[in-house]
């Protein structure tokens, strides 16, 4: 196996290109999936027959639920690649992913409550989900937290990667007790979310909405990632070529 | 139009949520702009002072 | 306050040899491991004071208050766990001994536990008395705080270390910690419920104690990388 292309985009220079090139297709596309599924899903897709047609924040609270996991899990792949690489680029990557996943976690959060009051009833259940995604947030502040407590940036990237590590470790452990612990005080069922069986006309704009989030998420990570890097290398030769400094 | 703003009687649940979202990926993107913007000018006054001569020590 | 000559000494010798050192210093000092298990009975009071104090009604939140109160002096302690060794250089002499870090760092954690965590289980079944809890429950509540107690000193110290000389430690020490003790926290409060009502607690025991083996696992292995990175 060849990993020339792995050690290629772990040098500064030609991330800071490649992200650059990337991150245009990756917005456009967002935007046109985005624009597609919003009217595939408020306009087109027809209501449900039991939740008739308050279902329709499932196209963002369902997709910030799956980016706010997948920031994790991309952040916490992220720090270990550079932590055992000792890769500037990917500890760049990671401190991008935690303030975007933490927005989209809060996003899910509150779209889910404002689900739950005409769904259960009530703005806030000890749903097991949302409770995971309530410690998920708290995983995520603390990572913040403690990127921020540290003023060295070698430091506070190794540090945090292992602070990620040890949460993606712990998320599956949370989310099982979490479930644990619901399936013993919940005494009746409630409303299921996300059924199995959807109607393509329901489930292609959701496809559509998660596609839009999940570029959405690359470009801004991409665009944040390029800004760590600039400040990581800041007195590397390469950028003063790069910004046309006359040198 | 009013009967599809009003959503079934579900607009106070469902339009915060699109409106919310919308802020947050607003949000997203003005302070990423904003923060590789800050870097990019910080990393180009440096560039220019190295190349200064007497930043040359 | 020397360390022990550990060089040149098998690692089962010199965590033994550690284990006695940070034993002699904390025994000199009770006041410091004292002051996690007064908070831990303040703590419990206030629940009695700030609710109902009728038993029958107490019963049903002791489990809940207990691990709770255990959870939040457990974290009270971690502050004493490296802050001493991280400042006079210990820990940067272990570090660099050639000794394998983890199971020194083990170590440190199994003697903070006898000094902190011990007092908290041995005052447990007393404090869950005076809630209510009736006296057959005893072992049953004994058992989940020995299991679930130390699992929180593992997990705790991968938070020392990674807040190790930073200047706002203490909250964050607390941010980083807490959501990583959830299950611990609903295992133990769980079995600590069926204890008290006599049912068979094996099922959260179980769990619990798959929890408190993997953190003595893994947990060595992330605070001698964080310790590892702050001394750098």
């Amino acid at each position: 196996m060849d990993w020339t292309w792995f050690h290629r985009f772990g040098s500064p220079p030609h991330f800071y290109r490649i992200a650059g090139k990337l991150i245009p297709w990756c917005a456009w596309l967002a935007a046109i999936s985005g624009v597609a599924g919003l009217i595939g899903g408020l306009v087109l897709a027809p209501p449900d027959y039991q939740q008739g047609e308050g279902y329709r924040i499932i196209y963002v609270h369902v997709p910030a639920a799956v980016l706010s996991t997948m920031a994790y899990a991309t952040m916490a792949t992220a720090a270990g690649v550079g932590l055992i690489w000792r890769m500037n680029v990917a500890h760049a990557v990671a401190a991008s992913c935690a303030g975007i996943g933490a927005s989209f976690t809060f996003l899910a959060l509150v779209t889910g409550s404002l689900w739950g009051r005409p769904m259960w009833g009530t703005y806030w259940q000890w749903d097991p989900r949302l409770t995971s995604e309530l410690v998920m947030l708290f995983l995520y502040l603390g990572y913040m937290g403690l990127r921020g407590a540290i003023d060295d940036t070698a430091r506070a990237d190794r540090a945090s990667a292992v602070l990620a590590l040890v949460g993606v470790i712990n998320l599956p452990i949370i989310h099982y007790s979490v479930d644990w612990w619901n399936s013993l005080h919940q005494g009746h069922t409630l409303l299921k979310f996300g059924k199995p069986s959807m109607p393509p006309s329901m489930l292609v704009p959701l496809l559509l909405a998660m596609l839009a989030f999940v570029l959405y998420f690359a470009a801004i990570v991409l665009v944040r990632a390029r800004g760590e890097v600039l400040r990581r290398e800041r007195n590397a030769r390469w950028i003063a070529e790069l910004l046309g400094a006359p040198s | 139009m009013m009967h599809w703003l009003a959503m079934g009687g579900y607009w106070p649940y469902v339009w915060p949520s699109y409106l919310l979202t919308l802020l947050v990926l607003v949000l997203n993107v003005t302070f990423a702009q904003r923060s590789a913007q800050r870097a990019r000018m910080d990393a180009l006054r440096r560039a220019q002072s190295a190349a200064a001569p007497q930043g040359r020590s | 306050m020397s360390v022990p000559a550990i060089k040149g000494v098998s690692p089962g010798r010199a965590g033994w040899l550690l284990v006695q050192r940070d034993l002699r210093l904390g025994l000199r000092r009770p006041g410091e491991w004292l002051q996690p298990l007064i908070f831990f009975f303040v703590v419990t009071t206030l629940f009695p004071l700030a609710t109902d104090p009728e038993l029958s009604r107490l019963r049903d939140m002791a489990p809940g208050a207990l691990w709770v109160a255990a959870l939040l002096s457990s974290l009270l302690a971690l502050e004493l766990l490296f802050r001493e060794d991280g400042q006079d250089g210990t820990l940067e002499q272990l570090a660099v001994s050639g000794l394998p870090l983890p199971w020194l760092l083990l170590a440190k954690t199994c003697v903070h536990w006898l000094l902190t965590g011990l007092p908290l289980v041995l005052a447990g079944p007393l404090v869950a008395t005076a809630l209510g809890a009736p006296y057959a429950s005893i072992p049953g509540v004994f058992a989940a705080l020995l299991v679930g107690s130390s699992a929180l000193s593992l997990i705790g110290a991968v938070g020392a270390a990674l807040t190790l000389g930073l200047r706002r430690g203490g909250v964050l020490l607390a941010l980083l910690v807490l959501p990583l003790a959830v299950p611990v926290l609903i295992f133990g409060a769980r079995a600590t419920s069926l204890a008290m009502a006599q049912e068979p607690m094996a099922a959260p025991m179980y769990l619990l104690a798959a929890i408190a083996v993997l953190s003595a696992t893994l947990a060595p292995l992330a605070a001698a990388a964080a310790v590892r990175i702050s001394l750098e």
